[in-house]
Formats: structure tokens, sequence, C-alpha cells
């Protein structure tokens, strides 16, 4: 990966270039621009945090499901083990699984969320 | 079809006010892809009168809408108003002559809906600890009001509401396994059935309008409303996507269970158990979460532009990381 600049650098120097012409604009463009900084606030964290989310997403997964495999097949298996009842609430390991790969993603999406029961 | 509403307004303050009336003043204040919102006011000989236009401006299918046509929403505000209801009086139904579409005018009600602000900004400090009460409160006329014949609302129970939303999940493509474990979750907990009342299908707090001193004075929007489990309103307020920050209040990020429960008992209502609204709740979180798919795959599928919606998409965690906590604590 090159590096002068990063690819979250590119980003980011969009996203401080919007902020600048913000004030210039009309309340609705205002409104979209300030979406379009977060909209690169999510690629930029995607860029630096998504790799080792999906790894770790993906290794709970195998562990669930007992075999190896991408991201993309272990999730299509699992939401269909989910979907046949041959894994609940009960099955051990799930929920907590579920709540890292959710937790992880969330910290993508929207670090600043408050999910249910954080405070 | 463009309409220039500033001119047509110009035109309806004619009409509302009588000859020699004139318009003062029209400033669209928010809107989406397909539903606008202007301000506007009407001087006369009577005085200057300060009313809000609502109007849709892409067309509507009401064979496949979710939402009800602004006539079936303006007919629900006047029939819950008269029965107690807190909502803005409606004052004028657009018609073809009016050149503004499907559209109606209410009397402006002065309030903040800004949910962040209700939660967090001092003004309401004072008034605060009595909004999740007033909100139960300002359920009771809603859900005793019998729908005006011939609307034709749409009636659905916690089962079908669940088939729906599994529907559009299953038609979206996604594969999310916290909204898989949900639907299969909700099925197996499904409340008893109960007497079906007119709902205002989207209460919460960004729909809701709040005086610093007087509290709720007026619930808005009402094109979600249906025919369904009173429990439904009480649940979607508690969702936490409408908590603004603050999880630690259940109702609306300003109050709590016992008091909106107390609040819609003690108005004539009847009790509702805290269990039923807490499916209702969790309930809610899932049909966000299906809601923020849809409204990417609008942006994907080339109807909507705006970049809002590919954002939305990306709320779909947030949705899945109140899911599981609720899943764990279980219903």
């Amino acid at each position: 990966m090159i590096t002068h600049p990063k690819t979250e650098e590119l980003a980011q120097a969009v996203a401080l270039w919007i902020d600048q012409i913000r004030p210039s604009l009309d309340p609705r463009n205002a409104f979209l621009a300030r979406v379009a900084v977060n909209v690169l606030g999510v690629v930029g964290r995607e860029l630096a945090q998504g790799p080792a989310a999906e790894a770790r997403a993906a290794g709970l997964m195998a562990d669930l499901l007992g075999h190896e495999g991408s991201h993309a097949a272990l999730n299509a298996e699992l939401c269909s083990a989910i979907r046949a009842g041959g894994m609940t609430v009960e099955t051990p390991g799930l929920l907590a699984a579920l709540q890292t790969m959710a937790r992880d993603q969330l910290a993508i999406d929207q670090p600043n969320y408050k999910a249910e029961g954080s405070l | 079809m463009t309409v220039d509403v500033p001119l047509a307004l110009e035109k309806l303050a004619v009409r509302l006010g009588g000859a020699g009336a004139s318009l003062d003043g029209a400033q669209r204040l928010s809107g989406g892809a397909s539903m606008e919102t202007w301000a506007f006011a009407v001087a006369g000989s009577k005085g200057r009168e300060e009313l809000i236009l609502r109007r849709r401006s892409a067309p509507f299918d009401p064979e496949n809408a979710r939402s009800v046509s602004l006539a079936t929403e303006a007919a629900l505000i006047r029939a819950t108003g008269a029965r107690g209801a807190l909502v803005p009086p409606v004052r004028h139904l657009c018609d073809e002559a009016d050149g503004l579409g499907e559209a109606y005018v209410m009397g402006r009600v002065d309030g903040e809906t800004l949910g962040r602000r209700i939660v967090g900004d001092p003004r309401f400090d004072a008034v605060r600890g009595k909004l999740a009460r007033q909100c139960g409160e300002a359920l009771v006329p809603i859900h005793a009001t019998s729908p005006p014949d011939g609307l034709n609302l749409k009636v659905s129970d916690a089962e079908g509401e669940l088939d729906r939303y599994e529907e559009v999940y299953r038609a979206t493509g996604a594969e999310r396994p916290i909204l898989e474990l949900s639907f299969q979750y909700l099925r197996k907990h499904l409340p008893q059935p109960v007497a079906p009342k007119l709902l205002h299908g989207d209460f919460r707090n960004g729909n809701l309008m709040f005086d610093p001193e007087r509290g709720v004075v007026a619930v808005l929007d009402w094109e979600l409303s249906h025919i369904g489990d009173p429990a439904e309103d009480m649940g979607w307020i508690c969702t936490n996507s409408w908590r603004f920050g603050r999880p630690d209040r259940p109702v609306g990020g300003f109050g709590d269970y016992a008091d909106l429960l107390a609040g819609y008992a003690e108005a004539g209502g009847r009790p509702v158990e805290l269990s039923r609204v807490r499916f209702w709740q969790m309930l809610g979180s899932l049909r966000w979460g299906v809601m923020c798919l849809t409204m990417y795959l609008s942006w994907a599928n080339g109807v909507e532009k705006s970049v809002e919606r590919p954002m939305i998409g990306r709320r779909v965690s947030e949705t899945e990381a109140d899911l599981v906590v609720l899943l764990e604590q279980g219903l």
C-alpha cells in the first residue's frame, strides 16, 4: 500500500475541504455536506479497522461453525443456520460472538453511537 | 412536474384569507425526497395567520406505499383531534384548484421537534421528567379514536409486522446474522393477541413537538398510521435509535418505562405490560434496521440520488448493536 499519502489521508483531505466550503452552502446542501464528511469518516475507519474486524469476525464464525472459510461464506452459512433454527440464543458462544462483531462494525460506522446498555 | 410552491401559495393565501389577503413569507423547512414542509403566513383583513403546508413532491403509489395519503393523514388528524389528541389544527385540504398536488395546510404550533435538543438542551431540564408520562397520556385519545370510514388503513399485528419486515429483508438480499436471530427470537415470543386500535405508527422522539414549559404539545407526522397493537406505539418511542445518545432513559432518551405505562393507564388506556412494550421496542430496532437497508437500496437502485441514503445504510449496525443486547437480556 502506498503511504505518501495513505488512502485514509486522501479521504481525510476531501472531508477537510468539504468542511471548509460548508459555511458557503445553503441549509440543505450544508446538511448533505455534513453527511458527506461522515461518509468519508466511515471510509477512513473502514480502511484502518476493517481488515482486522473482518478477520476477527471470520475467526469467530469459524469457531461457531466448526470449519474455516471466507468471511462471506461463513456469514451466509451462519445466517442459514440461524434461519433454519439450528442456532438460537441458547447456542453456546453465539450471542457473545455476535456482540463482538456488532461492536467492531459499530466502531467503524458510528463510533459515537450509544448502544443499548452502554450507559 | 415541478411546482412553484411560493407562487401557488400566493394564490392559496387569497383562498384562505379572503379577498385582499396576501402571502407574507414562505420558507421551506425540511423535507426528504418525497415530502416537503413549508412555513408560510397569510396576512388578511382578520390579521396574520401562521400556517404550515405539508405536500408530497413525488408520485404516491397507494397500492405499494406503507404510508397513507395526505388526505388520509388530514382526516386522521381531524378525527383524533376531535377525540382530544394533541394535534395541529387542519386548516385546509388542498385540491386541484390550489395547484400544489397532494397537500394540506395546518395551523402552526410553536415548539421543538429535534430529538437531540429534547434529550440534552438545558431549556428542557425542568419539564423533561414529565415527558414520559405525558407521552403515555397523549397516546390514549389516539388509540380511543374510531378511524373515519373509508380510509382503508392497514391492519397488522405482531406476527403480521414480522412477516412484512422479514419479506422486505429477504428481498434486500442482505445477510445479517443478528437480524436473522432477531426475527427467529421475536417469532417465538409473540405477545397474546389484543383488540386492535388506531395507531399513530411513528410515535417517537423526533415526531413530537415539545414546549419547554408545557411538555408535549403536538403529535406530528401521521403518514405511518395504521391499525394494530397499542403497545406498538409505546415500543417505538422506546427504541434506542430514538434515544439520541441516552440509552439509560428508555422512553425517547428522556424518561422511564414506568412513567409511560402509568401515564397511559391513568389517562384511561387499557393497562399494558412492560414485556409487551419491550417486545415492540425490540421489533422497533429490527424494523429500523430493515428500513435502513431499504433506504440504502433505494440509492443502489438509482431511485434516490441523495448521499444520505447510502449513509443511512450504515445505521444497520446501530440496530444490531442494540438487538444483540436485547437478545442477551431476553424478553
